[in-house]
């Protein structure tokens, strides 16, 4: 793919320049930007016009916050241009977008919690007089735009104790007093609730009426719809639509967001579903802030079957998938496995219930890397009789192990003895399924199996959770990619804030309607589209 | 470059085998490199005071181990510096900084002192009573290291900040007990000088050789060196350690109990400072304890266990360089007129260059590792103190 040059040029910057329509304050043209092994931004086209929200509308890893960091400064493009009120840019640093009038509000806040208001709002551009802090006028500043924008924020509340929507409110406010127009909301709502999300709506309302023109990144329809004026829906990188508000519906959004074309198609036989063997009842599960990213969630998957979840990641897939096995206590409900209550057992007894696990993170779970393969091949089995004897490792039987298992999983390396952390993210991978789809299973987890790899590993790793399922494991598989689960899955449940919205049988389970589920479309909106 | 590949020619492929090699041994070759770093620095502070090197180090050596006798001494000297530097390293596998050996080492050496001058006790044979003695160090020692991992995996109370205060709160009291005329505890009232009780003579441990110094204490620092690294590297056990030490949550996802292991290794940790504090009182010239008597040992036990980058048996070496420098600086004082803090700075010197190993690389051309996974355990180091 040849680079475009169109940047480097400023004759050709500016006749382009003369197309743009006089009322697009930020445009992006042609952006490119590659990350080892991603193209996460191919060709993309945008623009957003004064005193308008346009909505950037895409999955997971869709490019939408690639995209934002390209303008903001903080990623260079790879090719392609951006141009602010018509004149062509190039930020080297976030400092040249905010000089250029844009603020970006991140999903995760860049806050000092122990810090007042003000102070976190002039950090880094502080106002002085002589040597000193400016404390009065800065303050006065910020009372006055929060008054201004209707933001009822106390300049000298102390950050840490306030709402996350308050919290929220300030990042706007740091955006504000640095004079921004162009505004990015990267994921507003997710640390939102409901009733926050209307009032946060009201705001972005008030910001427009006063000349802001706003970015907004998401991937719930309902608020698309809800706030935006112009609809940009990004996919794979690409941006594959634009729609209108005014006439789009969920559906319609679902369709573009989620694509049609099913691009891994996994040969299976049906499923032969037998008795239960994974019984969740009603189970509350808090994340490590405390918060329930799990409530009263119900689940059973049977022998023989694989139960898909989809679903927007941070639904709870996390917190579900710690809690069946053991690793994070529940807050109420039970797990029982082959009818056996597990509720509150630790990870070792689960695990010898012949319980696998692929872990979502395998470099930090799943892996130990600077151990060798032949000591991650028996990282949660070192214990059995197997390996050990009277305490002392068998080394040889370890050995063993890691050879034929290097074998059968076709794992890539130079011998057993090598460390694990050497081995690329595909092999890796291969090691941790291996260990885990080589015991003596009843139930099979698995999150993310196929996160960051290769087709040819990700085929590989595919044929092999079908293959335990067809010796009657029941699979419990948790992934972002929505493909990944229709291609998979005999049933999906489509997690969304912490419990099913819907469980489908795979043949109801399309594209569309998975899609609307994981962005939080009730159904009766879905039979109208 | 350095993908050792058949096709290259035979004579570039012995020469790339031969950098690879240079490279792998970084984990050897960089800590011997700081010490003659260290040892070149040292001489420039020699001749700024006016005295010529090849002399101080001349004396220095020979003091350390000119003369069986010398070599014997050092090895007394090491004997503590072992067994003390092992109990660091120990906690290092497993991902926890022991800064505490200084107080575990009091404490252990505290009960042996009690033990073995017990009355109750007295007229027991030594091979009943030196085994009871070293057993009170342990347990001792075990008590004092037992706190701060009770306290850490109930708590998560950081160990450095706990072991910290241990150690002082095990100084005072040892102070105490020892020298308390009212009550008298385990004061030898007859002393001039304060000091415990006298231990009897079949609770001290046997010298090697007669009127060297050099006590079965050696024997029992390097049959533990064995022991540890025996238990870290072939038993399940030690395969929990290390695994929780470089990812408590690959620990955890393994089903293994990471508060158990914790309190486990700073336990065991504290029982091995103690036995090495039990053997400096038992197996020590003068059979009793005084409140300096294990000055500072635990603390330089810490370089000790860095230097060695926490590998049990590398601790020996390293632990007799200690011992050598210490016990060849008076020799050095003698006949090149150097003070004996010259060894302090040089001891010092050392660390600074084994901590600030990015100085010893540059000047050897030694490559840092590519992947943090290639620096494997050194990489614990970092986490001990954080987190």
């Amino acid at each position: 793919m040849a680079l475009q040059s169109g940047a480097d040029q400023p004759g050709a910057d500016e006749s382009r320049a003369d197309e743009a329509s006089p009322d697009v304050v930020l445009e992006a043209r042609g952006i490119t930007k590659r990350f080892p092994g991603v193209l996460a931004n191919d060709t993309v086209d945008f623009a957003l016009r004064r005193g308008q929200v346009h909505c950037l509308l895409g999955e997971n890893g869709a490019g939408k916050s690639t995209l934002m960091n390209v303008v903001f400064g903080l990623y260079q493009p790879d090719a392609g241009e951006l141009l602010v009120r018509g004149e062509p840019v190039r930020f080297r640093s976030s400092a040249d977008a905010i000089a250029a009038g844009i603020g970006m509000v991140h999903q995760h806040f860049q806050l000092v919690p122990v810090m007042a208001v003000w102070e976190n709002v002039v950090l880094g551009d502080e106002l002085t007089r002589g040597p000193l802090l400016d404390r009065g006028a800065a303050r006065a500043r910020i009372a006055e735009l929060s008054e201004r924008y209707s933001l009822a924020i106390d300049p000298d509340a102390v950050v840490g104790e306030l709402s996350v929507g308050a919290q929220q409110r300030v990042e706007l406010l740091k955006a504000l007093f640095r004079d921004a127009d162009i505004l990015i909301l990267d994921e507003p709502t997710a640390v939102l609730t409901p009733q926050e999300v209307d009032g946060f709506f009201e705001i972005v309302r008030s910001l427009l009426d006063r000349g802001i023109s706003v970015v907004f990144i998401t991937h719930k329809l309902r608020e698309v719809l809800a706030v935006a004026d112009e609809v940009t829906v990004l996919r794979g990188g690409k941006a594959v639509g634009r729609a209108d508000p005014r006439t789009a519906t969920q559906g319609s959004l679902a369709t573009l967001m989620v694509g049609r074309d099913v691009s891994f198609e996994v040969d299976k036989a049906p499923a032969e579903p037998g008795a239960v063997v994974l019984r969740v009842v009603d189970l509350t599960v808090a994340d490590d802030r405390g918060v329930p990213t799990v409530s009263g969630l119900e689940l059973q998957v049977r022998a023989g079957e694989i139960f898909g979840v989809a679903g927007v990641e941070g639904n709870g897939q996390r917190e579900l998938v710690e809690a069946i096995t053991g690793i994070r206590p529940s807050v109420s409900g039970s797990v029982a496995i082959g009818g056996t209550d597990v509720t509150g057992w630790n990870p070792r007894r689960i695990a010898d219930l012949g319980v696998g696990h692929v872990p979502e993170d395998r470099s930090k779970d799943g892996l130990v890397g600077p151990f060798s393969l032949a000591d991650n091949l028996v990282l949660n089995r070192y214990h059995r009789a197997e390996f050990s004897r009277r305490f002392v490792v068998r080394r040889d039987a370890v050995r063993r192990n890691a050879e034929r298992l290097v074998a059968d999983f076709d794992v890539r390396t130079t011998g057993v003895d090598v460390p694990a952390g050497t081995l690329s993210g595909g092999n890796q991978q291969k090691l941790v399924i291996a260990r885990e789809l080589s015991a003596d299973l009843s139930l099979l987890i698995v999150a993310q199996p196929t996160r960051g790899l290769d087709v040819g590993s990700i085929e590989f790793i595919h044929r092999q959770i079908v293959a335990r399922r067809d010796e009657g494991v029941a699979v419990l598989l948790v992934s972002a990619e929505l493909d990944e689960v229709l291609s998979l899955a005999d049933r999906v449940g489509v997690l969304y804030r912490g419990r099913f919205a819907e469980v489908l049988d795979r043949e109801e389970a399309t594209r569309r309607r998975c899609g609307m589920l994981m962005g939080g479309a009730d159904q009766h909106a879905e039979e109208v589209a | 470059m350095s993908e050792p590949g058949r096709r290259d020619p035979p004579g570039r492929g012995l020469a790339s085998r031969l950098i690879e090699t240079y490279f792998r041994a970084a984990p050897v070759t960089v800590p011997i490199y700081a010490v003659l770093t260290a040892a070149a620095v040292g001489s420039l502070v020699i001749l700024a005071v006016g005295s010529n090197p090849v002399d101080a180090y001349g004396a220095l050596l020979s003091g350390a181990a000119g003369s069986p006798g010398a070599i014997a001494g050092t090895l007394a000297r090491s004997t503590p510096y072992i067994i003390a530097a092992l109990a660091v390293a120990f906690g290092f596998k497993a991902g926890l900084f022991n800064i505490g050996a200084e107080g575990q080492l009091l404490m252990g050496a505290l009960a042996a002192a009690w033990v073995g001058s017990s009355p109750a006790l007295a007229g027991l044979p030594a091979v009943a009573y030196l085994p009871l003695v070293l057993m009170a160090g342990a347990a001792g020692g075990l008590l004092w290291g037992g706190i701060p991992g009770v306290l850490k995996a109930r708590t998560g109370a950081h160990e450095v900040i706990v072991t910290i205060m241990l150690n002082a709160i095990a100084l005072g009291a040892v102070a105490w007990v020892v020298t308390s005329p009212d009550p008298v505890l385990l004061l030898d009232t007859t002393a001039s000088v304060p000091h415990s009780r006298p231990m009897a003579a079949s609770a001290r441990l046997p010298e090697l050789i007669a009127g060297s110094g050099l006590h079965l204490g050696f024997v029992v620092a390097l049959a533990l060196c064995a022991v540890v690294w025996f238990v870290l590297e072939r038993t399940t056990l030690g395969f929990e350690i290390r695994t929780s030490g470089v990812s408590p949550n690959a620990a955890r996802y393994a089903g293994m109990s990471v508060p158990r292991i914790i309190i486990l290794v700073l336990a065991a940790a504290g029982a091995l400072a103690g036995i090495g504090g039990a053997g400096e009182v038992s197996g020590g010239p003068n059979g009793y304890l005084t409140p300096g008597l294990l000055r500072n040992i635990g603390f330089d036990s810490i370089a000790i266990a860095l230097l060695a980058r926490a590998n049990p048996f590398a601790i020996i070496p390293a632990a007799l360089l200690w011992g050598g420098l210490l016990s060849g600086a008076p020799l050095m004082q003698l006949r090149a007129d150097l003070s004996l803090d010259l060894v302090l700075i040089i001891q010092a010197l050392i660390i600074l260059f084994v901590a600030a190993d990015a100085i010893v690389r540059f000047l050897f051309r030694v490559r840092r590792p590519k992947r943090d996974d290639e620096l494997g355990e050194q990489a614990i180091f970092a986490k001990g103190w954080g987190v």
